[in-house]
């Protein structure tokens, strides 16, 4: 069988187990450290990073649940796969740490059977767990990821209070139209890397790309008091990013990209749609359509990021903001007060 | 002489966990450990230290199970039990009878080396 080496730290105050362990794994490709008490092995899973912990219960200055018990603590280290090693006299205390998050557990003394093979299996599932924390990451910021990983994709929704934005790229079909598809394709990649940037830089969630659109939510799933000014940040960096990322097509002699941007803020429907197969963050809602509404006018305005009145309430001062007064929106029966941001 | 201490079917496990060429250092590592936790021992019951002394015992009960002395380690785990209980006047014999099931194991280990 093909396996990748594993770093691991065995951790016991006995040096005859830890010179067993150590050399055991060795022998079977893995790359060992080892610590003579929590203390020590907590240093060194901070300092260093690891793929498995081998944990002794009984041990001098911090035992084997208050090293279990620092790890749930800490954010860094709250998904390290830990297998105790204990006396088999000690299994009430085994079955302690199991309902604390251990992972499994070998009884001394050692089969040297059992231990490659429960060492195998806990670090095949590190490895497809980080597998899977990573796709999940390619399509949603880590609070995202973190959420969905933690509820097992429940795809239940609530209301929040968030800010939702629309982007779009300004003419993109008559773009389309005139250039070779591959310089398209690499083009919307690098579009939707710059945006991205933007947005979950300052926290925003991107949930969806249709075409040469997009849509961000700020707020939600992690609620965020000041979504609103994230919302603005992020696409006065989007534009930043894209004023870059023009010059350097004008001198490549490719084609450069405008796009447009609205924001509108209040209560949405938050939750993750689609089936248990694939799903995606999203909201929907009044709200959510203003945003939308807004951004098709930055076309109609000629300005590039406006916003609903209540995302200008939540802007400090220092973000400069023009009144284009009220305007009359498709499906909507009041009139809407719409800012230009220009700082 | 037959081997009455170490069950040799653990031995073997451990040699095959360990590698052949590696049971000597283990060995003489155990070797090296065990009479410092039987004086551990005899120090902690003279301060009556129950602690240290359940600690040591423990230590000596875990690793002479690993090397498959059965008697050194059940005897072990009752001077275990009794710092557990805070029972150190209860020791009467037994660490006396350790020591002599170590010496007797400590023999049998040392006719098992590599």
């Amino acid at each position: 069988m093909l396996r990748a080496p594993g770093q691991l730290l065995v951790v016991d105050d006995n040096r005859v187990n830890r010179l067993l362990l150590s050399r055991g794994l060795e022998q079977h490709g893995h790359q060992v450290a080892t610590a003579e008490n929590g203390k020590q092995a907590l240093e060194m899973l901070r300092a260093k990073s690891f793929d498995l912990v081998l944990l002794d219960i009984e041990m001098p200055e911090l035992n084997g649940f208050q090293v279990l018990e620092a790890l749930l603590e800490d954010p860094e280290l709250r998904y390290m796969p830990v297998i105790m090693t204990s006396a088999s006299d000690e299994l009430g205390s085994v079955v302690k740490c199991i309902e604390m998050g251990a992972e499994d557990y070998l009884t001394k003394p050692l089969n040297p059977v059992l231990l490659r093979a429960r060492v195998d299996a806990s670090l095949e599932k590190k490895r497809l767990r980080d597998q899977q924390r990573r796709l999940f990451r390619t399509f949603a910021t880590p609070e995202v990821a973190e959420e969905l990983l933690k509820s097992g994709f429940a795809l239940g929704g609530k209301h929040v209070e968030a800010t939702a934005m629309f982007a779009d790229i300004r003419s993109f079909t008559t773009l389309a139209e005139s250039q070779d598809p591959a310089v398209i394709i690499e083009l919307l990649n690098d579009y939707f890397a710059l945006m991205f940037d933007a947005i979950s830089g300052h926290g925003g969630t991107l949930n969806q790309m249709i075409g040469d659109g997009l849509m961000a939510v700020f707020g939600a799933p992690v609620p965020h008091a000041d979504s609103r000014e994230r919302a603005v940040r992020a696409a006065l960096e989007m534009l930043d990013n894209l004023a870059a990322f023009n010059e350097q097509q004008r001198v490549l002699g490719k084609p450069e990209i405008r796009i447009g941007v609205g924001i509108a803020s209040g209560v949405m429907i938050a939750g993750y749609t689609g089936t248990q197969h694939r799903a995606t963050y999203t909201c929907v809602g009044d709200t959510v359509n203003l945003a939308a509404r807004i951004e098709a006018h930055t076309k109609v305005a000629g300005q590039p990021i406006l916003i609903d009145e209540n995302t200008r309430m939540g802007l400090p001062e220092s973000l400069a903001v023009a009144a284009l007064g009220p305007v009359q929106f498709k499906g909507k029966q009041q009139l809407v007060n719409v800012f230009s941001v220009t700082a | 002489m037959p081997n009455r201490e170490i069950d040799l079917t653990t031995f073997e496990e451990l040699k095959q966990m360990s590698g052949e060429d590696f049971i000597n250092e283990l060995l003489d590592t155990f070797l090296d450990d065990a009479p410092k936790l039987i004086d551990q021992l005899k120090s902690a019951l003279a301060a009556k230290d129950a602690e240290s002394f359940r600690r040591a015992a423990h230590s000596l009960k875990s690793n002479a199970a690993t090397f498959g002395a059965r008697r050194l380690s059940d005897l072990a785990k009752q001077l275990e039990m009794l710092g557990k209980e805070d029972k150190l006047a209860d020791t009467g014999d037994g660490l006396n009878a350790l020591e002599q099931a170590y010496q007797a194991a400590a023999i049998e280990l040392k006719g098992l080396r590599a």
